[in-house]
């Protein structure tokens, strides 16, 4: 699945200059700079209402900016949309599919729209068979399950052979041995060349597969750095502790990220605070079932920054 | 199709795509988008020229079921070809699914033209469907075949554009309806298909001539007997009109992106 690289082979996979888009009163984007080079896997990271969504249907030309400009591959979404939208596939959120066709009948109309004919039926059959599709070709796209749906969004995206690919929280509700099948797809296609852009409120999936995320908070991009260096402005551990019936001791109250069904994550700054805390549960003579000492992870860095509960991002 | 996909150019394929896929979208439905409303018409048919047969002749030397054809065939044919536009785009709206389209380098003209054609094709393949039946029934001759496909042609093409702005509009299936109940059906059953207007009171002769679908009747008719209310130029002029300003409207709908692109 090699990518051929569009016309303006210099040109960032996408610039986005001070983006604003308004919603009536509400100023959903607030001045968003940000450009992503051609081959990165790129990661796009926030809360519900932090405007991913807006900012990815700004490009894809599903909504008009209220100010700014925003090039694919050199293209302008808008003086030059047509170049623009033939360098991006965008696989979207929701599980929208037209319930009169199958899925080979879908994935040739989609190629169609893109101006190419029964030269590329052959391709169209390789996405199939990629992601695993092929029992199911000739099924209606009504009769398909969650998963399957999900996979052929992710071909519809690919049929036009887009150096730019915008994948919206693909892995939203789906099972875990989809998300490991997902995972793998997206890492070949980012290794064959394309550049992919991932949105998602997983951070454990940030943190694998992109090599640069930037967080957004109320339309506004509030870190924007590679993951490694990300987690190392963040040197604390976790101390995940399994305290079964019994509650946390008050001592260690100011140090708790959070805490469910007796399992109670501590956020230390140093490690001597390890032995702060076993002592604090000996003298409240609670047994300790299990304990581990964890890395800080992206959902640390986000917190750091943007503030809010820990726990309020999922982590799978 | 193969053929045709083959002998395409690439600057047309998308338009020729999604012309296709809306053309077997109501191909895959075909009972309900073809089969449905010439049994329809054909019901109106049987109950009216039963019923008005003897007490009725509307043209002279034109008995009435005769008369009647065409109007059911144009009736028939306007509300299709409104009907394929506008319920394809209302259902995928509200599905979501237009997002495929809307995210290809397709124009607003492009879309229009396809959407467009589509819906000429299925008012057309209903009203061809509703004449050959129609045919069992009464022989009818066809005086100026040029007129009668010049007023299907632009008929269904108002219709069609008028669809395209309905389904934009359009939030839900319930609008859709409003527009189909509250606009068309009213329109088409108020503008001659069943009778001649002379027969109706001046006043009432008057407000006729302000309804576009008389037009595209009186005109389609001409064609079947040499006989109308009004010239067909006339009647040409008028249909011409109102279908450079609904695509006016439905061109600057599309090209702004309202209710499309936010």
């Amino acid at each position: 699945m090699k990518v051929k690289m569009a016309d303006k082979i210099s040109a960032p996979a996408i610039k986005i200059e001070q983006i604003h888009k308004h919603f009536g009163d509400l100023h959903a984007l607030r001045g968003i700079d940000l450009t992503i080079e051609q081959g990165e896997f790129f990661g796009l990271l926030g809360p519900n209402g932090a405007g991913k969504s807006t900012l990815i249907n700004i490009l894809a030309g599903l909504l008009k900016p209220s100010r700014g400009k925003i090039s694919i591959m050199g293209h302008d979404v808008i003086d030059d949309y047509q170049a623009a939208r033939l360098s991006l596939g965008v696989v979207p959120q929701e599980l929208v599919f037209d319930p009169f066709f199958n899925v080979r009948e879908m994935l040739r109309f989609q190629a169609g729209y893109f101006g190419r004919g029964r030269e590329n039926d052959a391709w169209v059959d390789e996405v199939i068979e990629s992601l695993d599709l092929t029992d199911k070709a000739h099924t209606n796209m009504r009769k398909l399950s969650g998963g399957m749906k999900r996979r052929a969004l992710i071909a519809q995206a690919l049929v036009h052979k887009p150096p730019v690919i915008v994948l919206d929280e693909p892995t939203a509700g789906v099972d875990v041995e989809l998300r490991q099948m997902l995972w793998t797809f997206i890492k070949k296609l980012n290794a064959d060349g394309h550049t992919i852009i991932l949105t998602t409120h997983y951070l454990e999936e940030a943190e694998t597969l992109c090599e640069r995320v930037a967080m957004m908070k109320q339309g506004e991009i509030v870190a924007l750095d590679t993951t490694a260096n990300l987690l190392s402005k963040l040197p604390g551990k976790n101390l995940r502790l399994n305290l079964g019936t019994a509650s946390l001791p008050p001592a260690l109250l100011p140090m708790l990220k959070n805490g469910e069904n007796g399992i109670y994550t501590l956020a230390l700054t140093e490690l001597n605070q390890v032995e702060f805390a076993l002592s604090a549960l000996r003298k409240a003579k609670i047994q300790v079932e299990d304990m581990q000492l964890i890395e800080a992870d992206l959902e640390d860095v986000f917190m750091s920054l943007v503030g809010g509960k820990s726990g309020q991002y999922e982590s799978n | 199709m193969n053929l045709i996909d083959d002998l395409i150019s690439p600057q047309w394929r998308g338009t020729y795509t999604l012309f296709k896929k809306e053309l077997l979208r109501f191909c895959r439905v075909a009972f309900q988008t073809v089969a449905s409303p010439v049994l329809t018409s054909l019901l109106y048919l049987l109950i009216f020229s039963h019923v008005l047969e003897s007490h009725v002749q509307v043209y002279k030397g034109v008995p009435y079921t005769a008369f009647l054809i065409p109007g059911l065939i144009m009736m028939s044919l306007l509300q299709n070809a409104f009907a394929n536009s506008s319920s394809s785009l209302v259902q995928s709206k509200i599905m979501g699914s237009i997002v495929f389209v809307l995210l290809t380098p397709l124009s607003y003209l492009q879309f229009f033209i396809a959407f467009l054609a589509a819906a000429i094709i299925r008012g057309f393949l209903v009203g061809i469907s509703i004449y050959l039946v129609a045919l069992w029934f009464v022989d009818l001759t066809l005086v100026h075949p040029l007129w009668i496909f010049v007023f299907a042609l632009l008929g269904s093409a108002l219709l069609g554009t008028f669809g395209i702005i309905a389904g934009i509009w359009s939030d839900k299936f319930d609008q859709m309806a409003a527009f189909q109940n509250f606009v068309i059906m009213p329109l088409t059953f108020l503008s001659g298909v069943f009778y001649s207007i002379h027969s109706l009171p001046p006043f009432w002769q008057t407000v006729s001539k302000f309804n576009p679908f008389f037009y595209m009747i009186d005109g389609f008719r001409y064609g079947f007997f040499g006989q109308s209310d009004i010239s067909p130029w006339l009647s040409l002029v008028v249909v011409l009109g109102f279908l450079l300003a609904l695509a006016w409207a439905a061109l600057k709908m599309l090209k702004s992106g309202y209710k499309l692109r936010g």
